[in-house]
């Protein structure tokens, strides 16, 4: 048996497990929940199995069939094995695989415990697919499957509005995404004539100008589908609201894999944005700026506009949103700074430290019972200490402390912007410190001092299958920057054998302050400050100081500066003209001038007519003849 | 002077013609019924004058049809105007014009 057929398997488990929970074990759900959880695991393994037994540099597999063949046009059904989908794969199956043991724990005694595992394998699996799709259509196929199963599980609780009207949301603001995305794999089948990634990027490397002028176009295109995913402004609005879903959801969906699917697909289709940069005539006055310098500044400013919100949020999870968003913002920015591994290598430590910061959250939730605000907690330091150890492992990898795995791919990143773009490094720097200010607000409003709430007072660890995944997860947040995820995904972009491969563990700590000290010096300098700003204003707190300080300011921000309102009125007023036209069209064209125009027509030649008909015989009679002379007429007068 | 088909033919048109003139023109349905009948035999003296002057016999055999259809006709067409009579107690045209909206 091939290597590469292995993959099938792994695709496929989570698949088989959602189908048999739905169709035949919903009744028992502990049943349900084992399949789930007993696949992903498989997977896992079958994954890690794969990345053992590859050597360095890594081969090029891919295993395919053909799905359908259009004349000239023809599909395959395929899988790609590189560093890229292994890597991804690993983080899908590992980290998922936590959440759907802490999801037993979580969710118990919920009512739709077997439908909610479904849910887990069916977007697991849908995930996969993306992953190792090796050809665009396929993947478009995953990436709306992963848009559906995000629906369904941000409206897992139907029954509450706000989790119904939120999934709908995230599914419509998706949406506009994905439409971009397929009219990008449309016009890059139009001008290269192929889908599979494999010929496209031999396409390009033969030739950088095939795509002619069309080439910084297709890569925006292409980009609207991961700015739909990834939640990139403007499109950012839908992942706060998602929050919606049970809390294990947002930590594999909405922290760790999901969204994480526009970098990684960017990352997959890098080739694009080497292209010689061209645009159309239409568009000949943004000459000079590439397609890559628009997705940087759009994960930029997505960060940094994440990051000023997140600091006015009180709800747990929606400050862990918020910080995801900005998070994503910074992967994105990566990507078009022309670092694909430096974005890789966040998204890699992010989904660690993320998925054990919404875990973490969760467990706080849990304990509180579904008390969300962190100003009603305070104190749970004592109360709940594996969780509170576990949590700071998360915000300290996530504000980027050495030796936490986020100091290194957060340096990698600062590293590529001051290499690149210095108002975009400062700006990074900012969002770093940021960062910080909040994920410490979070600590010690939520964690120390006194409980602020009775049933915080209450709050107890919560059971060992939450807690342990929490502990699993500390683990790779703490370390995953000394394992050289680096060098290993630098194969996927460069041809040249990785020589950081061979660095210990200890030259590994010390890396980013050999070269680029500017980068880590700032993004240690960015942490100092964020930390004391935190420690300054809130160690103490019983409220939060800045709304009294800054009203307008704080209310502005409080209220993620508007954007949902904004955008309900852009909706309600294009939805209006639209309707206007709609009806004037309809009133005038349709019922004005086509209806009462035949109307009218038929109506005159009616009145005509009737004239003729007088009901006297002998006028029938006297045009009957004139009919026939007529007729005489026409026949004889040639003969 | 010998006859000719044409005086024949000038015959029956005369004949057609004033058959058509009282159908336009009259106004009792019996009268219009009458140059109806009119009509009929212009065309039958028509095709008489033909076979005639052709040798050949076709067109009688014509004639024959048309005088037996003739009679039917009338047969149902006097029953007609009766009936008609004896609901409306008038035979004019003008007070029959129940056919307009």
């Amino acid at each position: 048996m091939h290597l590469t057929d292995f993959a099938w398997f792994i695709l496929f488990l989570p698949l088989l497990a959602a189908a048999v929970i739905t169709l035949f074990t919903q009744q028992d759900a502990k049943f349900s929940a084992q399949l789930s959880i007993g696949a992903i695991a498989a997977s896992f393994c079958i994954s890690l199995a794969l990345f053992i037994s590859v050597g360095t540099p890594m081969p090029v597999e891919s295993t395919s069939f053909t799905w359908l063949s259009v004349g000239s046009f023809v599909v395959d059904f395929g899988l790609r094995l590189d560093p890229l989908s292994l890597l991804m794969m690993l983080i899908v199956t590992g980290v998922g695989g936590a959440i759907h043991v802490y999801s037993y724990g979580y969710m118990s005694g919920d009512s739709g415990f077997s439908r909610y595992f479904a849910g887990l394998s069916l977007f697991t699996f849908s995930m996969l697919g993306i992953v190792l799709a090796n050809n665009f259509v396929t993947m478009f196929i995953f990436w709306e499957l992963v848009g559906v199963s995000s629906y369904l599980l941000i409206g897992f609780w139907y029954d509450r509005a706000s989790a119904a009207d939120a999934a709908k949301k995230a599914f419509l603001t998706n949406r506009l995404g994905d439409f971009g995305f397929m009219l990008g794999i449309l016009l890059l089948w139009a001008t290269l004539g192929s889908v599979n990634f494999d010929q496209l990027q031999k396409a390009l490397l033969s030739n950088p100008g095939a795509l002619g002028i069309w080439s910084s176009v297709a890569g925006l295109l292409i980009f609207c589908g991961a700015m739909g995913k990834s939640a990139q402004f403007p499109l950012h609005v839908w992942l706060p609201d998602a929050m919606e879903g049970p809390t294990p959801v947002s930590a594999l969906i909405h922290a760790a894999t999901m969204v994480a699917a526009g970098v990684y697909m960017l990352c997959r289709v890098f080739f694009l944005y080497n292209a010689t940069p061209a645009w159309p005539e239409a568009l000949a006055f943004l000459h000079g700026v590439t397609a890559l310098d628009i997705i940087a500044w759009i994960g930029g400013f997505t960060s940094l506009l994440a990051a000023v919100i997140a600091i006015q949020q009180n709800d747990i999870k929606r400050i862990l949103a918020y910080s995801t968003l900005s998070q994503l913002g910074y992967m994105i920015m990566a990507v078009g700074l022309s670092g694909p591994t430096p974005a890789m290598y966040h998204l890699t430590t992010h989904a660690f430290f993320k998925a054990l910061l919404f875990l973490g959250a969760g467990a706080v939730i849990y304990a509180a019972h579904h008390e969300q605000d962190i100003w009603k907690m305070g104190g749970l330091r004592e109360k709940m200490p594996w969780t509170y150890r576990t949590f700071l492992v998360g915000t300290l990898a996530l504000c980027g402390v050495p030796p936490f795995s986020g100091f290194f791919s957060k340096d990698a990143i600062l590293a590529t912007a001051s290499d690149h773009n210095i108002a975009l490094f400062i700006l990074a720097a900012l969002v770093a410190m940021l960062t910080t200010f909040y994920m410490f607000r979070l600590i010690f409003v939520a964690f120390t001092g006194p409980a602020r709430s009775e049933v915080v007072e209450h709050a107890h660890e919560p059971p060992r299958v939450m807690t342990a995944p929490l502990m699993l997860l500390a683990v790779p947040s703490l370390l995953a920057g000394l394992w050289g995820i680096n060098a290993f995904i630098s194969q996927q972009f460069t041809s040249a054998p990785a020589e950081a491969a061979s660095l210990g563990w200890l030259d590994e700590a010390f890396a980013p302050f050999g070269h680029a000290p500017l980068a880590a010096m700032v993004g240690l300098g960015a942490v100092v400050f964020g930390f004391s700003f935190a420690y300054s204003l809130y160690a103490n707190a019983a409220t939060d100081p800045i709304p009294q300080r800054f009203q307008t300011l704080s209310r502005v921000i409080r209220n993620r500066f508007y954007f949902d309102e904004i955008y309900a009125k852009l909706i309600a007023i294009t939805h209006e003209a639209l309707a206007r036209l709609a009806n004037w069209f309809d009133h005038w064209i349709i019922s004005g001038f086509a209806i009462k125009g035949i109307h009218g027509t038929v109506e005159i030649f009616g009145r005509a007519l009737r004239l003729a008909q007088t009901g006297n015989l002998q006028t029938y009679a006297f045009l009957f003849v004139l009919g026939v002379a007529v007729v005489l007429y026409a026949v004889l007068r040639h003969g | 002077m010998t006859v000719g088909l044409e005086h024949y033919l000038m015959v029956s048109a005369l004949l057609f013609s004033l058959g058509l003139l009282g159908v336009i023109m009259r106004r009792n349905l019996l009268i219009i019924y009458m140059s109806l009948e009119l009509m009929l035999n212009a065309a039958n003296l028509a095709l008489v004058a033909f076979s005639r002057f052709n040798n050949k016999l076709d067109a009688q055999v014509m004639v024959f049809f048309i005088i037996t259809v003739a009679a039917a006709e009338v047969s149902v067409g006097l029953a007609l105007i009766v009936a008609l009579y004896r609901k409306r107690q008038t035979t004019h045209v003008e007070d029959l014009t129940s056919m307009r909206l």
